[in-house]
């Protein structure tokens, strides 16, 4: 049986790993700013912008951890924006993220064009290599699956374990997690719900861009238009799946690498009988099913959406 | 001294007018920024840009026919947005209402024109309404949020109509090129002027743009809408039938995007392809934001939206600015108008005396 054979092989698990890694970064990303209180729906374009920025830094001689920086501080620059909208001004969440989308996505395509006016192909640089741990590598099995990766992937799997310890185990996470559940009591305990707000949005939104960045500067070598599409937003479905609880996120982010590494191998194997589309599609019928099924129990943060002025009385 | 926010009760026509106008002003200012860095004259750029957009004929007939579609998606978004029901899926109900469009009026029926294009517009209307009733659907029987499931249909609909039109409904005599069987003669929208593109189509979206207008201003459904938008709970309260007017409201949202999917398969292509909308549906939320979610304000969003993008393909080509720069403007204003609306919604206050900062 075809099937089972794909799921014994270490490259599909090694697939299904760094497919899962830029929507570990994006779902981390969404999972901070919900957790404070703000859905962020700019992801999309965030994700376009780290792409692009860190590619360009990378491709202007910045090098490969400073292309991380570059994208980390454009995805943090739109997430303040979202912030300074959103928690500041109080606006409508869903239009700014629609717009900071829409911004984000068109500036990256502006300023590539712009950069590099006349290339047909696009021009590529040195990404990221598979690094080998010295004996973990050489397990049979595991070892090309899991520690033959990127750094990249590496820090993804990290960010699950540091973000879930700060949000879980710090001052500093529990005040995050309240200001998206219950901001008139942190304001009683004379913290601030806006730079709470403001702070959370902007280290997620540049955890997003890194999901972006992981893109061009680690599984692919070159920027393209349309490189993104959509895997932003499937981490914002992931979110509500993962119940806005990091390991469950991680867990999230994985069954859909794998689930998309399968359907890639198996479309190679029966494309002939059904339309390539049908697996395609199939990624986003899952994430919508997983979002009816999941809803009824979900724990949304209770302020999600909700804007928040000093001194407001409930 | 310091400052304090006063709720509005409602903004007077006026001042949504003057917001509006100044957004899409600073939208044009702060791309003065990109313009200049990328080494040209922004008033230059502008000049050009108006130019393609209104300077013959030829370029304001070639924006209305952008603006038609996007007067649709545009009222679509204001419908959904003013009973606070996201619907950010027109993308797909657009595609969706195309492909009936197709189905029914490529040879399945033959009618006469006056009898054969209401047939293909209400099955694109129905096609696309039900596309948006059943995320409604789930929303109020599961809680299931409406934004991501809409966002992520658009997906499905367009990988949908890709099998689609390199499958069963090819055209055989389409060189091998995934593109559908066009529409018979009696289904195509006819053209308002002789060698122009603008179509039939344009006077829908106005109709569409009164209609709407009088439903939310002089009808129990618009009072229905406006209270369901202004506080659900409350509206449930008093007696309004919420979730059927949810549903009404999905229906319509729908309807009218996948009539912009009828108009485009009827008035420009007259085939439906994967590539028939190049995000209408999605600008049509910046449309309806614009128009301050007015049904009437949406028809000169539309133009203006329209006009940039129309004339900066030109200015592109005229100046070598890479045409992002319309997704750029269009983008800007969206958020201009969205800091706008702070404006609509309060009236800052300064005062001498030093007092706690009172919120809404």
């Amino acid at each position: 049986m075809e099937a089972i054979d794909i799921l014994m092989s270490a490259n599909f698990w090694a697939a299904a790993i760094r497919i899962a890694t830029p929507l570990i970064f994006g779902v981390l990303g969404a999972l901070i700013c919900e957790r404070a209180g703000v859905l962020n729906l700019g992801i999309e374009g965030i994700f376009v912008a780290g792409a692009m920025a860190g590619w360009l830094a990378v491709y202007l001689g910045a090098g490969l951890s400073g292309g991380i920086l570059v994208a980390a501080l454009a995805g943090g620059l739109f997430g303040l924006l979202h912030a300074i909208l959103t928690v500041v001004l109080g606006l409508s969440q869903h239009v700014s993220g629609i717009g900071i989308t829409l911004l984000a996505t068109s500036a990256s395509y502006f300023t590539y064009r712009t950069a590099l006016p006349n290339v047909s192909t696009p021009p590529r640089i040195v990404p990221f290599q598979p690094v080998s741990i010295p004996g973990l590598s050489d397990l049979p099995f595991i070892g090309p699956a899991l520690f033959q990766q990127t750094p990249m992937t590496f820090l993804a799997l990290a960010l699950v374990a540091v973000v879930a310890f700060v949000l879980y185990r710090t001052p500093l996470g529990l005040a995050v997690r309240a200001v998206g559940d219950n901001p008139a009591a942190v304001e009683a305990q004379g913290l601030s719900v806006r730079g709470l707000r403001i702070g959370a949005v902007v280290v997620g939104s540049a955890l997003m861009a890194l999901g972006g960045a992981f893109l061009t500067m680690s599984a692919f070598d070159a920027f393209f238009f349309g490189m993104v599409n959509g895997r932003g937003w499937i981490c914002i479905a992931l979110v509500v799946f993962a119940s806005w609880q990091p390991g469950k996120a991680l867990l999230g982010a994985l069954l859909f690498g794998a689930f998309d590494a399968f359907q890639i191998r198996l479309q190679a194997q029966i494309g002939q009988v059904v339309p390539g589309q049908v697996f395609l599609m199939l990624p986003y019928l899952l994430s919508i099913v997983a979002l009816v099924v999941v809803a009824r129990r979900a724990d949304y943060p209770r302020a999600l959406l909700q804007p928040w002025f000093k001194g407001q009385r409930h | 001294m310091s400052f304090r926010l006063e709720p509005r009760a409602d903004a007077p026509v006026s001042l949504k007018i003057t917001v509006s106008l100044l957004a899409a002003l600073a939208a044009l200012l702060l791309v003065a920024i990109p313009v200049s860095l990328a080494g040209r004259s922004p008033l230059e750029a502008y000049l050009l840009i108006v130019q393609g957009a209104f300077g013959s004929m030829f370029a304001f007939s070639e924006t209305l026919n952008r603006a038609t579609p996007l007067i649709l998606t545009g009222l679509a978004a204001v419908v959904a947005f003013r009973a606070k029901l996201w619907n950010i899926g027109a993308e797909g109900q657009l595609y969706i209402g195309a492909l009936a469009a197709v189905l029914v009026g490529s040879g399945l029926l033959h009618l006469p024109p006056a009898l054969m294009i209401p047939t293909v517009m209400i099955a694109g209307f129905v096609a696309g309404g039900l596309m948006m009733v059943v995320p409604a659907i789930l929303k109020q029987r599961f809680g299931a949020d409406e934004v991501v499931i809409t966002l992520l249909l658009n997906f499905v609909v367009i990988l949908f109509i890709q099998m689609l039109v390199e499958g069963p409904l090819r055209d055989p005599l389409s060189m091998g090129w995934p593109q559908s069987v066009a529409l018979i003669d009696a289904a195509d929208y006819p053209k308002l002027l002789p060698r122009m593109r603008v179509h039939f189509g344009l006077i829908v979206g106005l109709a569409a743009a009164i209609v709407l207008w009088v439903i939310v201003r002089k009808t129990v459904l618009g009072f229905e809408i406006r209270a369901v938008g202004e506080n659900r709970a409350a509206a449930r309260f008093a007696g309004i039938p919420v979730n059927a007017t949810m549903l009404k409201v999905a229906l319509i949202s729908g309807g009218l995007a996948g009539l912009a999917g009828v108009g485009e398969v009827a008035g420009v292509k007259g085939y439906l392809s994967a590539d028939l909308s190049p995000g209408f549906g999605y600008t049509g939320i910046v449309v309806a934001m614009l128009a301050g979610l007015s049904p009437i304000g949406a028809v000169f969003a539309a133009v203006f939206v329209a006009a940039v993008f129309v004339g900066a393909d030109s200015m592109s080509r005229a100046t070598g600015i890479s045409s992002y720069l319309a997704d750029l403007v269009v983008a800007l204003s969206l958020l201009s108008v969205l800091v706008g609306s702070f404006f609509l919604r309060f009236r800052v206050r300064y005062e001498k005396t030093v007092k706690p900062v009172a919120g809404a």
